[in-house]
Parts: structure tokens; sequence; C-alpha cells
């Protein structure tokens, strides 16, 4: 076998014997552990990934794109819904249903985007802030009962493994969801490190400059306002069928807020990052719920007091992002070589 | 024409209770061009403490200034202690800081006072006075507390020297600095009176909506809506757009949307104002230099 | 004659850039003091150092004891009022609430009293303007406002940054014309960063040159005045 050149590339060094193993041991788990967990920690781990998805999505649009949103639990309801009622009043098959709510949530995000482009950052925080509080009222408007199912929400069936697999729901909507995960990653890596997540980066932090050098920030900004909803909301699709109904209370503000707290906790501006997050705002609930067993009812407040002080500091801690680190970084090389 | 009536002065009510907020709201951006994400859970907080007060025995006027004294206190450390730090951060910085601090009241209050509803009581006699029927005697009561405090705000920033030191500082920090004011302190007493403001805000609606540590998510709403509305620079504007806000909420929620999605009423106002005139009815428009 | 203000080897920062380079200048009690420059020269620079409104290096002494302002407030405390570069209105504030700000430091609110009457003494047409929105006067009339604000602290010293920009030569000459009484009659001494070369030195009793943030030339103003390349470059004849 031949030895990966060292010197030439530093993205290439990568392939050392420790490496491999740690790669591999990560696959083991990630694919093998629903056969050893029980049916509901299988359904956590399912959670994980979809959340990984949705702050995918918020990512792309709030750390790459600067533009801030404290509402995007609502492209999670919308994708959740859409999944729901497609397979619940119309008939078509999961498979389907998952993809046309990414869709629905694209056209949906784009159209949000369009007038955001006019909000300076604070004022769109806020426009998202209103989406996040008013969404799960918007949910239960009388005249889409119909379709909604009002405050009962919908119901769904959790769909069965195909072609008679030896696997439980569990495990087969876990691998379905890993499914649309690995492709989604794949393509938001690509995006990032292409010109036009470069052009995203440029719009986010030197927007007058970028437009001056020919970037279309308008249709830069829309467009990502879209692929972000839509990440979310296929995020949300999958939701619905993990948990196997949708209902307009599990959709208010504080999924949205939980959302930014992955991220900001994952790194903003970071794709692996994002995983960190999902494990996190899947876990700490769950983790403070046990200890509400010994510490009493009123521990069920610790994830959100958690959140909070943990947002506070790791604001504190790196005050200008990611983004400003990385800028000192650069600046501190350049002065060097100036001095020399 | 009685349901009708019955609505305007309702919403008149509840409008005193926008009409507070935004005002506090207002009062914070016009000295850091910030939007506090968490001024609601502040008067949630606060109007806990008042009624721990009162649960403990205290009448209820003694608890209500003592709560408006805590309240200055707590807001005043609040911008000391967290907010100064991030002076100068990115916007992005700034606004996840208020989310923290919003989590971080919301559960501190679930955490002390539980997360079951409780009820407050109102100071106003329970037996109607005048307008019988149209209105009750909380929500006149409301109204007046409003009013009473609002006229109270205007004179002191108006007339008094700390009260034009303080405009002074929000309007041109450093020539402020240069006649020797320490903005630094106007900025602590601004958020102090904010969050006495916000404070009263709490107290009146909590007989109307009861007392919960999620209460004021919606009520925020309104109060962000009846900023912008009445221009979220000018604090005049913003109490005028609490009180269009508390009428059309009514209106809307009795003869349009339905009473189940009155909050879409509040997005409506805030998504059409920042669209459309994002100065608002009477505030000043801006033009970005590039 | 004992130095109201001195500095030491004052140098000033933005950031990595350096500024100001190693200024030593002195105010006399009751003097006044030019300093001259072309753009960029580091003028408005040394204004801002002595008020710790940008990074220093180097030694103030205000009145025989060292000065170390952390901020600009600490300036106004001592005695020292800056009109600075662009005025510094509060142009949503009356014309009476800019001066009454002027004051803020000062418990004597006879003497305040008195002073603004002063103020209006030497520009009447303030006195005119006085309910009126600050925002809304001329700059001549923002200049004197700029002023007679500075003087509300009472100061022992006045920091002027380019009183005469942008406003038209009869308007200056009056603006200068009533500085010299101020400083004559109330005895305030005075700095003043100027590019009118010509009515600066008319004013001031010592005059310094800045050029790239140093001290180029200094003295007298007669002296200064007389010197060949001033008079080339900075007055023209």
């Amino acid at each position: 076998m031949r030895d990966a050149p060292a010197a030439a590339t530093p993205e290439r060094a990568g392939f050392s014997p420790a490496r491999v193993a740690a790669i591999g041991l990560a696959l083991v788990c990630v694919l093998g552990l629903p056969f050893v967990a029980s049916g509901y920690q299988t359904f956590q781990l399912s959670q994980v990934v979809i959340y990984a998805i949705a702050l995918l999505g918020l990512n792309l649009l709030t750390g790459y794109n600067g533009q801030i949103s404290l509402g995007h639990g609502a492209f999670f309801a919308i994708g959740g819904y859409a999944a729901a009622i497609l397979i619940v009043k119309f008939g078509v098959p999961y498979g389907v249903a998952v993809p046309i709510a990414g869709v629905v949530c694209f056209g949906a995000g784009f159209l949000f985007g369009l007038p955001a482009l006019r909000l300076g950052a604070l004022y769109l925080a806020l426009a998202t802030f209103a989406l996040a509080v008013a969404a799960p009222q918007l949910l239960k408007f009388k005249a889409f009962d119909a379709f909604t199912g009002g405050v009962q929400g919908l119901l769904l069936a959790k769909p069965k493994a195909p072609l008679g697999l030896p696997l439980t729901r569990d495990q087969w909507l876990y691998f379905l969801c890993l499914g649309c995960a690995v492709p989604l990653f794949w393509a938001a890596a690509n995006l990032v490190n292409s010109r036009i997540g470069r052009a995203l980066v440029a719009i986010r932090d030197h927007p007058i400059a970028a437009e001056t050098m020919g970037v279309d920030a308008a249709l830069y900004k829309t467009t990502t306002f879209g692929i972000s909803a839509a990440y979310t909301g296929v995020a949300g699709a999958l939701m619905s069928l993990i948990v196997g109904f949708v209902s307009p209370d599990s959709f208010g503000l504080f999924l949205s807020l939980s959302l930014v707290v992955g991220i900001v906790v994952g790194g903003l501006a970071s794709i692996p990052g994002v995983v960190v997050g999902a494990l996190f705002i899947e876990f700490v609930p769950n983790f403070a719920d046990r200890l509400s067993d010994v510490l009493g009812e009123s521990a069920k407040a610790m994830p959100w007091a958690i959140y909070g002080i943990l947002l506070i500091s790791i604001m504190y801690a790196m005050p200008s992002g990611a983004a400003g680190a990385a800028r000192k970084l650069a600046q501190a090389v350049v002065w060097r070589r100036r001095e020399k | 024409m009685f349901a009708f009536t019955h609505q305007v002065l309702s919403g008149l009510a509840m409008g005193g209770v926008y009409a507070s907020l935004a005002l506090a709201i207002v009062m914070i951006y016009q000295a850091t061009r910030l939007v506090n994400f968490a001024q609601g859970e502040m008067a949630m907080f606060s109007t806990y403490l008042a009624w721990a007060m009162i649960d403990a025995g205290a009448p209820y006027w003694l608890a209500f200034f003592l709560t408006l004294v805590l309240s200055f206190v707590l807001g005043a450390a609040i911008e000391r202690l967290v907010i100064r730090r991030f002076d100068g951060a990115p916007v992005l910085t700034v606004v996840i800081v208020f989310i923290g601090l919003l989590v971080i009241i919301n559960s501190l209050a679930g955490w002390l006072f539980t997360y079951s509803i409780k009820s407050f009581e109102s100071p106003f006699p329970d037996t109607a006075r005048f307008g019988a029927g149209y209105i009750s005697p909380h929500e006149m009561g409301a109204i007046g507390v409003t009013l009473a405090m609002l006229a109270l705000i205007y004179g002191f920033f108006r007339f008094t020297p700390l009260g034009l030191a303080m405009r002074a500082a929000a309007q041109n920090p450093i020539s402020a600095r240069l006649v020797g004011i320490d903005v630094g302190r106007m900025l602590a007493i601004g958020w102090g009176l904010a969050a006495a403001v916000g404070a009263v805000a709490g107290m009146m609606a909590a007989p109307i909506v009861y007392l919960d540590p999620n209460m004021m998510g919606g009520i925020l709403l309104y109060g962000f809506a009846a900023a912008l509305l009445g221009g979220i620079d000018n604090p005049w504007g913003a109490a005028v757009g609490g009180f269009i806000v508390g009428v059309l909420e009514n209106i809307a929620g009795a003869y349009l949307v339905g009473a189940e999605i009155k909050l879409s009423v509040a997005l409506a106002i805030i998504i059409g104002v920042l669209v459309a005139r994002p100065s608002g009815l009477f505030g000043r428009v801006i033009v970005t230099r590039v | 004659m004992a130095a109201l203000l001195e500095t030491r080897g004052l140098s000033a920062f933005y950031g990595q850039t350096q500024a100001l380079t190693d200024v030593d200048l002195a105010v006399e009690d009751g003097g006044v003091t030019a300093v001259l420059g072309a753009n960029g020269a580091g003028k408005t620079t040394l204004l801002r150092a002595l008020c710790a409104m940008t990074r220093r290096e180097g030694a103030i002494f205000f009145d025989g004891k060292a000065f170390n302002p952390k901020a600009a407030e600490d300036a106004a405390r001592r005695g020292i009022a800056h009109a600075p570069d662009g005025r510094g209105t509060f142009l949503d504030l009356t014309v009476d609430e800019n001066l009454r700000l002027g004051a803020y430091t000062r418990r004597d609110r006879p003497g305040v009293g008195a002073d603004l009457e002063r103020a209006f003494a030497y520009f009447p047409r303030l006195k005119e303007r006085r309910g009126q929105q600050a925002g809304t006067l001329s700059g001549g009339e923002q200049q004197m406002l700029a002023i007679s604000r500075a003087l509300m602290l009472r100061p022992r010293l006045l920091l002027l940054d380019e009183p005469s920009f942008g406003l038209a030569p009869l308007v200056v000459k009056d603006i200068f014309r009533i500085l010299a009484a101020i400083n004559r009659e109330d005895r305030v001494a005075m700095l003043i960063v100027e590019q009118n070369a010509n009515l600066a030195l008319d004013l001031a009793d010592r005059a310094y040159l800045l050029e790239t943030g140093r001290v180029a030339l200094h003295g007298p103003s007669s002296a200064v005045r007389a010197d060949e390349a001033v008079r080339r470059v900075y007055l023209g004849y």
C-alpha cells in the first residue's frame, strides 16, 4: 500500500492508523448502536440525527450567512405538518412526503427571505422571534382545521421496515434519518467549501464589499434562506414520522430557541459542530428530567438555566464568534509578517 | 354597540400594558440601539416578586412600590454585570446574550415559584364605579396607573437634570462624556428604570392573564408590535402604539380572525411595519450611509 | 510663568497606528496656544489624547499635578472643557438644554445661571434661539453653542478643535474676536487646533506646528509666524 504523500497537501496527511481507527469506531457506533440499544434509545438517536439536520439548516443561514433566525422552529413545524398532511390526508407514501415537505419549506423560506432582505440583523431577529412566538397559534387557525387537525393535531402511523427487512420500526426509522442526513451533510459541506460558500461568508462579514465585487447578495441571501428552511423542514418531516404525531404546541418558542442553543454550543459556522449541538439539545433536557426525579419538580427548569448560562458564557469567551477569532488569528499572522 | 365599546375599552386596558412594555423596550433601544428580548421575562419575574410579598402578607401598594425598587436594582445589575461586558460586540452575539438572559430568568422563575398558575389580585375594588359593564374596575385602574406612570416618566426626562443627562448620554455618548457625564452609570440607571416600567406592565397584566412563568411571551410580542408601530426610537410613539395595538388586538380578535389566533395580529403588525415603514408612525427615518 | 497644561513625550495611537509621536507641549495659565498643521498631522488626535478618547503613552501635567485620565469624563471633572471637531452638539436637545449640560458637573446653581447670561451676552444669537432644537441652528451658531457649552463648565482650560471649520469668513472672524474677549475677561486658557493659521496665530501667544504626528516647530506665535516655511506653506505668502 502506498503511503499518502506527507508534506505535499496538509489535508491529505490524515490517513494515519489512529485516524482510520477513530473513523472506523465512529462508523461502527453509528451503524451498530441501534442493534444494542433499546427501542427508546434508538428513538433518541434518531432525534439526534434529526436535530443535526435542523441545526445544519440553521447554521447555514445564521452561522455562515449571518442572517439571524430566532424562529426556525416555524420551518420545522411547516415541514412536520406538510409531511403529516400529505401522509394522513392525501395518502402520499412517506418516502415521497418527506422530500416534498423539504421543497415546500424551501419555498416558504425563500418567500420569507424576500422581505427579510430589507431588515438589518436586529430587526430580522425581531421578526423571526415574532414568528416563533406566534407559530403555535397560527397552527391552530380554525380555517385550516380540516388539514391541520386543529389543537389535537394529526396522528401518523410509524412506518414499518420495507422489503421485510429484520428491523424494528425504531431501527428502520433511525436508518431512514441517517440515510437522509448523509447526502444532506455531504451537500452542505460541498456548498460551504465552494465559491458559493465563500460568497455567503463574504456577505456575512463585508456585505458592501461583497456587492461591489459582483456578488448578487439578494439572490444568495434569499436562496440561503430557502435552503436553510428546506433542511430544517426535512428534519421536521422526519420528526413527525418518528414521533407519530404533530400538534401545534410542540412547535413553540422554545423549540426555536433550542435550535439557537444547538448551533451556538456546537459552534457557529461549523458543520461537525452541529452533531455536538444536536447531542446536547437532545440529552440535556433528558438528564434534567432524570434529576427532577431526585430534586423535585423544579429541576425541570434546569436545562434552560444551563442553556442560558452557556449561551452567555460562550458569547463572552468568543465575542466575535468563530469568524472573529479566525480573523484575529489571520490579522496576527499578517502583522507578524510585516514586522519581518 | 355595547360589545364594540367593551372591546375598545378592554383593548385600552391591555393597551396600557403593551404601552408600558413598549416604553421599556424603547428606553433601552434609545440608549443602546439594542432590543431587549428579555424585557418580558424581567417583567414577569418582577410580578412574581410582588406576588411573593403579597403572599407573605404585605399590603398591595407596599408590595407594588417595593417591587419597583427591586426591579430597578435588578435591571441596573443586569446591565452592569452582563450587558456591559458585550459593549461593541456584533449584533448576533448580543442577540444571543439577550436570549440567554430570557431563558435564565424564565427558568429561575420556574424554579423559585414553580410552573403552576397563580392568581394575582388586583388592587382595584370589585364594585364597579362608573361605566358599569363596559369596563371592569381593574381595567380602568390599569389604564389610570399606566397614564400616571407615563406622565411621571415624561416629567422625569423632560424636567430633571438627571433625565436630561440620560437623554444626552443616549443621543451622543461622546459629547456626554465631554461634559462630565458618566455614560456607563446613565446606562445602568436607564436599564433600572426600564425594568421598573416593565414591572408595572407585569403587575397590571397579571390579574387579567394570570401569573405563570410563560405569561409574558405573547405580551412581549404585542410590546414589540407597539414599539415598532410607534417608532422604535420614540418613547411617546411607543406608548400611543401600545394603546392602538391593544384596541386592534381586541377588534381583530372579535371580528376578524377569531380570539384563538390574536397573536397573529402582533406578528402581522411587526412584519408589516418592518417591511413597509420601518420608522413606524412617529419615528425618524434613518438613512444608513454606505 | 508656570504652565497650566504640559505634555511630555505624548504619543497617541488608533489601534496599531501611531498618530502622535513624542509631543512636548505647554499652555500657560490664562494663555492661548495654537496647534497648526495640515490634515492628518495629528492635531485632533492631540486633543483626543488629552481627553482619554484614544490610547496614549507619555505624561500629562495639569496645574502642576500629574493628570492621568482614564475616560473622557475625567477631563471635564478636572476643569478641562473640550469643544470637539464637528461641534459635538446634542442635536435633538434645545439650545438651553445643551448649555445646561455644559454645567452638569457643577453644584452652584446661581453661578450656573450667571454663566448662562454671560454666554448669551457673548453670543446674543444663542439667546434668540434659546428654546430651539440645536440641530436647526446654522453652522456658525452651532460653533457658538459648542464654545458656550464648554464655557459653562467654568473651565481652567478650553480645548477647541477647528472652530473655523466649514464657516463663512465673517462668522469666523466674529468667533475669534469673541474668543479673544473670553480669554481676556474670563482668564480662560485655550488650546486651539486650527487649519486657519492666520487667525490662530493672531489669537495665540504660543504656537506649535505638527507634521505627521511630530512637533516640527514651536515658539511664540510671532516667531512661528515669521518662519519662512510656515509663511510659504501655511500662510500663503
